[in-house]
C-alpha cells in the first residue's frame, strides 16, 4: 500500500493539510499499538509496522517537498532505498560549472583559516545559494506540482522529469549550503547535521 | 486487561501511580508512612539490601556501599561517565562496553540497581491493591537513546515486571496536564529533573497529543546544580579552615563520608534557597564546625551557566518543530529542579509567557505514566499520545559516514527499509553497524550495536537482503532481515554495544530471585546461629558455676546436648540448629532453676525462689 492509498488520496501533489491531519488522527486512533495491546506476541511486529506505515505516510505527505520526492520515487518504483550507497547527492550537470568556483573556495577554507574577504565571499555565495534553494523549492511546490497534477498520461513522464531535476538541484544546494555553514564555523557542535 | 501501574524511575526519586477507577484521575501510591517519593537509592547493609529512605540514611555512613543517581549510568559506557566518577563515592568499573558497580562485596550492573528500586515500588503497589501487580509503564527521559531505554526495560524485567511501555517523561507529564488543565494548542514541556533535561513541543488537538519535536541533555540536572555548589563550598572550607585542616592532616576531597555530608548539605541549601533569599549552612567536620550563610544571588551566579545550557535544546526543539517561541500557547514545568527561581525566570524569558506548574513537578510524570498505563489497559479511549524518536538512526557506510535511515523527531512507531547485497562471491555474512546521533561521522555518534546477517552463499551482488529497521512505540529499535530471492528470513545476531544480552538479562532475572530467597534464608540462618551462641554461652557458664548442685547424670545429659548444638551450629541446617538449641534449653532448665534458688538462698535465707516471686509487693 503506498502513502497516497493509506489516506485514500489520489496520486496528486495538491493536498489539503487540515484534511490530511484529520485523516491521520482518525487512522492513528485505529492503528496505534496503544489500542492493540491484546494481540499475540507473533502479531506485535505487524501492529507496529502498520502504525509505522501510517506515520511515515503522514510525515511524507504533509511536507510538499517530501511529498514530491516520494511521488517521483513511487512513479519510478524505488520506494525501498539501496543500502550502503551514496549518502550525498551528486551535482546536477547544469550546476557543475557554477559549483566549481564554490568548491574551490570551500577547499581553500578547509586548508587554512579564513581571512575577512574570503569570509565575506563565502557569506555572499551562501546567500545566493539560499535564494536559489528557496526558488527551487517554490518551483517544486508551485508550478511543477500543478503541472504534474494536470498532466495527461502522455505528459506525465516530462512532468515527472522536471520534478526530479528540480528536487535533485535542491538536494545538492542543501549540501553545499551546509558545507558553507561548516566552513564559516557556524555549525554548533553536535547539532543538526542531518537535514531533510 | 490486568492492572498496569505507572512508574517514574527518577535519578533522585521514584514514584508509582495508578488511575483511580471512580474519579478517573491518576493518583500516586504512598508508602506506609504516607510518603509519595521513594529516594532512588540502594544500599548494601549487613542486614541485606535496603532501598529508599533507609538507604538514604546510610549515605554518609556507608558511602562505598550506597548507590544513588544510578540512572546516569544506565545504558552508558565507561568512557561516557568516567569524568563524573570522581564525584561518585562507590566504585564503578568498565565491563564489556557497559559499567559495573562494586558494592556490598559483589559486582552489579546499573539495571540491577534500578531493579531494586522498581521492586520496592512494585511491592508498594501490591500492598496498596492487596494483589500481585505484574505490568508497568516506566518513564524515561525523552532524550534517552536506544541503549538507555533497553537498560530501563531490562531493569523492569529483572524486577519481575512486564514493561508494557517505555514512555517519555515530558510527554507523560503532558498527559497528566491534558487530563484536566490543558487547552488545545501548542505546548512546550520543560523538564529539568535530578540528572536529565528534556524539552518537548507538542500539539494537543482532539485528544491527540502529537509530539512535534524533542531535545535535551541526558547529563544535566539537579545533581549538577548540587555539584557546583558543593565544589564552591569545598573551596570555601579549604580557604577558611586550612589551619584546622592542616593540623589534622585532613584532605576533605579524599574523604567520601565528608564529601557525602557536603553534597547533602549543598542539596538541602539549594532547596531552601528556592523559597528563601538566604540560608545558613552548618556542617560538622573533623575537628571543627563549618558554618556560613549562602544567598540566592550567590547560588544563582554559580548555576547560571548550567541553566543557560538548557536553552539551546529549547531553541533546537522549536526549530525542528518549525515554530518560534511566539507560537507556543502554554509552557509546562516538570521536575524538581524547576522549583529553582532562576530556572523559572529563564524559561519565562525564552517563551515569553508564565509557565504552568499547578501539578506537583515531582509527581506529574508518574501521574502521566499512570494515564498512559490506563490507555494501554483500555480504560481511557479518547486520548492518544503520538511520540517521536529523539535521535536520528543510521547505519555506517563507506568511509565511516552515517547513512541516516530514520531522522530525529520522526513519529513512532516508524520503520525504514533498506536493500543490501554482497560484494564478494560466496559471502555469507553482512555486517551492519547501527548508530544513533546527529553527527555526520560514525565515530561522533553513539554505536547501538552490530547486526550480523547470515545468508546462503551466492555470487557477489546477487543476494537482495531487505532489512527493516523498526523503532517501536517504546522508542526501541528492532531489526528484521529477509533475503528476497529465497524469501527466507536472514538470521540476525545482535551485538549490543552498550547493553546486556538477552542471556545476561535472563540470568539476572534468575539471580534476582535466588538472591532474594537466599537473602531471607541467610538472614534466618544467621539469627539461628546467634541464638545458639547465646544459649551455648549460658549453658557453659551454668555448668562451670552450678555443676555441684545437680547429679552427674543430669550434667552428662547437659553436656551431650551442648556437644550436639556445637556441631549443629556450624551446619547450614537452620532447623537442626533450632532443635539443638531447644534441647540445650530444656536440658539446662532444671539446673537454671536450682542455681537461681541457690543464689536467692544465699541472699534471702531459706525461701524457695518461686515463693519469693509469688509474694505480693
Amino acid at each position: 500500500m503506498n502513502f497516497f492509498e493509506v489516506f485514500e488520496l489520489p496520486r496528486r501533489l495538491a493536498v489539503d493539510g487540515d484534511e490530511l491531519q484529520r485523516r491521520f488522527y482518525a487512522l492513528a486512533r485505529r492503528t496505534h499499538p496503544d489500542f492493540h495491546q491484546g494481540v499475540p506476541v507473533a502479531e506485535r511486529a505487524a501492529v507496529e509496522e502498520r502504525a509505522a506505515l501510517v506515520n511515515a505516510a503522514y510525515r511524507t505527505l504533509r511536507d510538499p517537498i517530501a511529498r514530491a520526492d516520494y511521488l517521483v520515487r513511487l512513479e519510478e518504483g524505488r520506494t525501498t532505498r539501496e543500502g550502503g550507497g551514496e549518502s550525498r547527492p551528486k551535482a546536477p550537470p547544469a550546476l557543475l560549472a557554477e559549483m566549481f568556483e564554490i568548491q574551490e573556495a570551500l577547499a581553500e577554507a578547509k586548508a587554512g583559516p579564513l581571512d575577512d574577504s574570503a569570509r565575506a565571499g563565502l557569506v555572499e555565495q551562501r546567500q545566493a545559494l539560499e535564494a536559489r534553494h528557496a526558488a527551487e523549492e517554490a518551483r517544486v511546490r508551485g508550478p511543477l506540482a500543478a503541472r504534474w497534477d494536470a498532466a495527461s498520461p502522455e505528459e506525465r513522464p516530462a512532468a515527472l522529469a522536471a520534478l526530479k531535476d528540480a528536487l535533485a538541484t535542491r538536494a545538492y544546494l542543501r549540501t553545499v549550503i551546509a558545507d558553507l555553514a561548516e566552513a564559516l564555523g557556524e555549525e554548533e557542535p553536535g547539532v543538526a547535521h542531518h537535514r531533510h | 486487561m490486568s492492572r498496569i501501574i505507572g512508574i517514574d524511575l527518577g535519578t533522585t526519586n521514584s514514584l508509582v501511580a495508578y488511575v483511580d477507577e471512580t474519579s478517573g484521575l491518576p493518583r500516586v501510591i504512598p508508602d506506609a508512612d504516607g510518603r509519595a517519593l521513594l529516594p532512588s537509592i540502594v544500599g548494601w547493609a549487613p542486614e541485606g539490601l535496603i532501598v529508599g529512605e533507609a538507604a538514604r540514611r546510610q549515605l554518609a555512613r556507608r558511602p562505598k556501599d550506597t548507590v544513588y543517581s544510578v540512572k546516569r549510568l544506565m545504558g552508558r559506557g565507561y568512557e561516557d561517565v568516567k569524568d563524573e566518577l570522581a564525584y561518585l563515592p562507590f566504585e564503578v568499573v568498565p565491563a564489556d562496553g557497559t559499567v559495573r558497580l562494586r558494592v556490598g562485596g559483589r559486582e552489579v550492573t546499573p539495571p540491577e540497581v534500578s531493579a531494586a528500586v522498581l521492586k520496592a515500588l512494585k511491592e508498594r503497589a501490591e500492598r496498596h491493591f492487596g494483589e500481585p501487580v505484574e505490568k508497568a509503564v516506566i518513564t524515561v527521559p525523552a532524550y534517552f537513546n536506544d541503549a538507555q531505554r533497553q537498560a530501563t526495560r531490562d531493569a523492569g524485567r529483572i524486577a519481575g515486571l512486564d514493561v508494557v511501555r517505555i514512555v517519555n517523561e515530558p510527554t507523560a507529564a503532558s498527559l497528566a496536564y491534558g487530563l484536566q488543565r490543558l487547552q488545545e494548542g501548542v505546548i512546550a514541556v520543560y523538564d529539568l529533573g535530578g540528572g536529565t533535561f528534556d524539552v518537548s513541543i507538542l500539539r494537543v488537538k482532539d485528544g491527540v497529543f502529537e509530539v512535534l519535536a524533542t531535545n535535551g541533555d541526558t547529563h544535566l540536572g539537579g545533581d549538577d546544580l548540587d555539584r557546583v555548589l558543593m565544589l564552591w563550598l569545598l573551596e570555601d572550607i579549604q580557604a577558611r579552615h586550612h589551619v584546622e585542616l592542616d593540623r589534622q592532616c585532613v584532605e576533605l576531597s579524599r574523604d567520601p563520608e565528608v564529601m557525602q555530608e557536603l553534597r547533602l548539605a549543598a542539596e538541602a541549601a539549594k532547596i531552601r534557597l528556592s523559597a528563601e533569599e538566604r540560608t545558613t549552612l552548618t556542617l560538622p567536620l573533623p575537628g571543627f564546625t563549618y558554618r556560613r550563610t549562602v544567598t540566592r544571588v550567590e547560588i544563582e551566579r554559580l548555576i547560571e551557566p548550567l541553566v543557560a545550557k538548557t536553552l539551546g535544546p529549547c531553541r533546537r526543539a522549536l526549530a525542528d518543530a518549525g515554530l518560534s517561541a511566539a507560537d507556543i500557547d502554554q509552557v509546562v514545568l516538570v521536575g524538581g529542579s524547576t522549583r529553582v527561581p532562576l530556572v523559572r525566570r529563564r524559561v519565562q524569558e525564552l517563551f515569553g509567557k508564565a509557565p504552568h506548574s499547578q501539578l506537583n513537578p515531582d509527581e506529574v510524570v508518574a501521574l502521566g505514566a499512570a494515564v498512559q498505563a490506563q490507555i494501554l489497559a483500555g480504560g481511557i479511549t479518547n486520548m492518544l499520545l503520538l511520540d517521536v524518536t529523539p535521535l536520528s538512526l543510521g547505519i555506517e557506510s563507506l568511509g565511516g559516514i552515517v547513512n541516516v535511515l530514520i531522522p530525529r523527531n520522526t513519529t513512532i512507531p516508524t520503520s525504514a527499509r533498506e536493500m543490501f547485497t554482497t560484494s564478494v562471491d560466496g559471502q555469507t555474512l553482512v555486517d551492519l553497524h547501527v548508530v544513533q546521533g546527529e553527527r555526520e561521522l560514525v565515530k561522533d555518534c553513539r554505536s547501538l550495536g552490530r547486526f550480523e546477517l547470515r545468508i546462503e552463499p551466492m555470487p557477489a551482488g546477487l543476494p537482495k537482503i531487505e532489512v527493516t529497521f523498526l523503532i517501536d512505540a517504546n522508542g526501541i529499535l528492532q531489526v528484521h532481515a529477509k533475503e528476497q530471492r529465497s524469501g527466507k528470513a536472514a538470521s540476525i545476531e545482535v551485538k549490543p554495544t552498550y547493553g546486556l544480552s538477552e542471556a545476561e538479562v535472563d540470568r539476572m532475572i534468575e539471580d534476582s530471585f535466588t538472591y532474594a530467597e537466599a537473602d531471607v534464608e541467610t538472614r534466618m540462618l544467621i539469627e539461628a546461629r546467634n541464638e545458639a551462641d547465646t544459649v551455648l554461652t549460658h549453658a557453659g557458664r551454668a555448668l562451670r558455676q552450678g555443676a555441684s548442685l545437680v547429679p552427674a547424670v543430669e550434667r552428662e545429659s547437659i553436656e551431650a546436648a551442648v556437644t550436639s548444638l556445637r556441631a549443629a551450629r556450624d551446619s547450614d541446617d537452620r532447623d537442626r540448629i533450632h532443635e539443638a538449641t531447644t534441647a540445650v534449653n530444656r536440658a539446662t532448665e532444671h539446673l537454671a532453676e536450682v542455681m537461681m534458688d541457690a543464689a536467692l538462698k544465699g541472699a534471702l535465707g531459706s525461701k524457695r525462689a518461686s515463693e519469693i516471686l509469688k509474694e505480693p509487693e
